[in-house]
């Protein structure tokens, strides 16, 4: 994995590659496997990403009961042709929450960078693939971009709640999927990694404050925001638009606003939204009845 | 961290931590009974115990348990297969003290032959577990390599008669540790190998006086799972 956007650029500058590509050998050579065996891992990821979407349940609901149903109502909206946004978004904000909302109620998703923030890479993916008809191969190409950004993201800060807070996780997301959105579109490498410095700028900051520590309240939600964040960020980096900071600056950044963090804002559920009176009620409640698991 | 770390794991739901580690820590929990599992007490500690439910731990572990690996769809209805192969689990909370990351549970486990095994496990991030404890005894891997576990009497030569009959079966030793409980009492050795140790070593090592229980964690699954 690379250890910083820069040299993926500076590389693929001097050797004519693409960023995919670069990120694609590197792979290879860490992991000792031939092209063959590096994609066929990416497209069984997007397989299973698109899996993830099409097995969603609209009638369920998780264990705590907290999560579940929303992306139906959306679906229902949708089907009125009363949403406010054009179709790609709300196509964007239905999968975000049909996956994430699979999550919480134990379906099978890709962690892509954690199981948390599952819904932003296909919301975002399978949206496009969509509406500009690319292929399977072109869309497990683009994973490639995004799995460098979030490999760049791991080495100069981190990918996790606990670590660094949201921002490590919905924040990466985003740009992981900002930057494959602008690769599948045509942009240059420069363009890409300013399209993930933007969705990442975005979020930084962002508390991890799941209500009753789990992956729920306001996970599932914060899934639809990383994911539309990802479409707006690429939208202006295609428009040339930059981020004035330099994208690796912004990640650092990003590490020093973790490092920073107060543990109750780090996946402990002990601050922000899972400390409200409301949050507090709802963890009381759930462990009331789950102190011990169910004892078959 | 390589790139199917970042793009995947593909897995069941919700939680890396709570969901896939812990079933890993129940495959690992399998494999080092390498029998078939008839009983499984399964005590939660901290988080595991505060949030177990909710992210389907417990389910979880007793998915691993029967064999099922991160990814399975049946990892939800684990409790219901369980009960149809005739694995006896039971659940209760536990408070293993500061020294044990929150995300860990001591497992005791039964086998059909009547072997008796008790394992603490952590999952310490991302779906990374760590064996901590077993029968006792504190130890330390991850059961990604091959791992001999011998529980010997604390006693000169036990470490060169194991360290040369892996020579001698042509395995490299990856990493080892080594742990006592008191001077002359019960001590552990873990070898984490880059090669499988072949069974009739371990039955050896075994029969050696002043060794009282050899456990050999292999990659392969040693029992068929569902």
């Amino acid at each position: 994995m690379y250890q910083s956007l820069e040299t993926i650029c500076n590389e693929a500058q001097t050797s004519g590659n693409s960023f995919w590509k670069l990120v694609q050998l590197d792979d290879m050579r860490e992991q000792d496997i031939t092209e063959e065996a590096s994609l066929l891992s990416m497209e069984t990821a997007y397989q299973a990403m698109k899996d993830s979407d099409t097995g969603y349940d609209p009638g369920l609901r998780s264990q705590s009961g907290l999560v579940g149903t929303d992306a139906a109502k959306l679906h229902q909206r949708r089907e009125e042709g009363r949403m406010i946004c054009g179709d790609l978004i709300a196509s964007v904000m239905e999968r975000a929450l049909r996956i994430a909302e699979s999550n919480a109620c134990m379906k099978r998703i890709v962690a892509a960078p954690t199981a948390g923030s599952c819904g932003v890479l296909p919301a975002v993916l399978l949206s496009v693939q969509e509406k500009y008809s690319f292929t399977d191969k072109q869309m497990a190409e683009s994973l490639y971009v995004a799995g460098g950004i979030g490999g760049v993201i791991a080495n100069r800060a981190f990918l996790a709640g606990a670590e660094g807070g949201c921002q490590a996780e919905i924040g990466s997301a985003s740009a992981m999927a900002a930057g494959a959105l602008v690769s599948l579109l045509g942009g240059t490498p420069e363009e890409i990694c300013h399209a993930s410095a933007l969705a990442l700028k975005n979020l930084l900051g962002l508390a991890c404050d799941p209500v009753a520590g789990l992956v729920e309240v306001p996970c599932v939600k914060r899934n639809v925001v990383g994911a539309v964040n990802a479409v707006t960020s690429a939208d202006m980096a295609l428009a040339g638009i930059c981020s004035r900071i330099p994208p690796d600056e912004v990640i650092d950044a990003m590490r020093s606003i973790g490092r920073h963090m107060d543990t109750s804002l780090r996946e402990t559920g002990t601050g922000g939204l899972a400390a409200t009176p409301t949050g507090l009620k709802i963890r009381e409640e759930l462990a009331s009845h789950s102190d011990v698991p169910e004892n078959p | 961290m390589i790139l199917t770390d970042i793009i995947g794991p593909i897995m069941v739901g919700p939680s890396s931590s709570h969901t896939a580690g812990a079933v890993r820590i129940g495959i690992v929990s399998r494999k080092l009974l390498a029998e078939e599992i008839t009983s499984a007490k399964i005590l939660l500690h901290g988080s595991f115990l505060a949030t177990g439910r909710g992210h389907g731990t417990d389910r979880a572990i007793v998915a691993g348990l029967l064999g099922m690996k991160v990814d399975d769809p049946r990892i939800p209805h684990s409790f219901e297969i369980a009960r149809e192969r005739g694995l006896d689990f039971s659940f209760g909370g536990i408070d293993l003290g500061d020294n044990f990351h929150p995300n860990s549970v001591k497992i005791y486990l039964k086998g059909c032959s009547g072997k008796e095994l008790e394992i603490v496990g952590s999952s310490i991030g991302g779906g990374q577990i760590r064996i901590v404890e077993i029968d006792g005894i504190a130890v330390n891997f991850s059961g990604d390599f091959p791992t001999l576990i011998v529980h010997n009497i604390d006693q000169p030569g036990h470490v060169a008669e194991v360290t040369s009959m892996l020579e001698h079966k042509s395995v490299n030793i990856a990493t080892m540790q080594l742990n006592r409980l008191n001077r002359g009492g019960n001590a552990v050795m873990v070898l984490e190998c880059d090669q499988e140790v072949p069974a009739e070593a371990i039955r050896w090592l075994a029969h050696l006086e002043g060794v009282i229980k050899v456990t050999y964690l292999s990659l392969a699954d040693p029992v068929p799972s569902v």
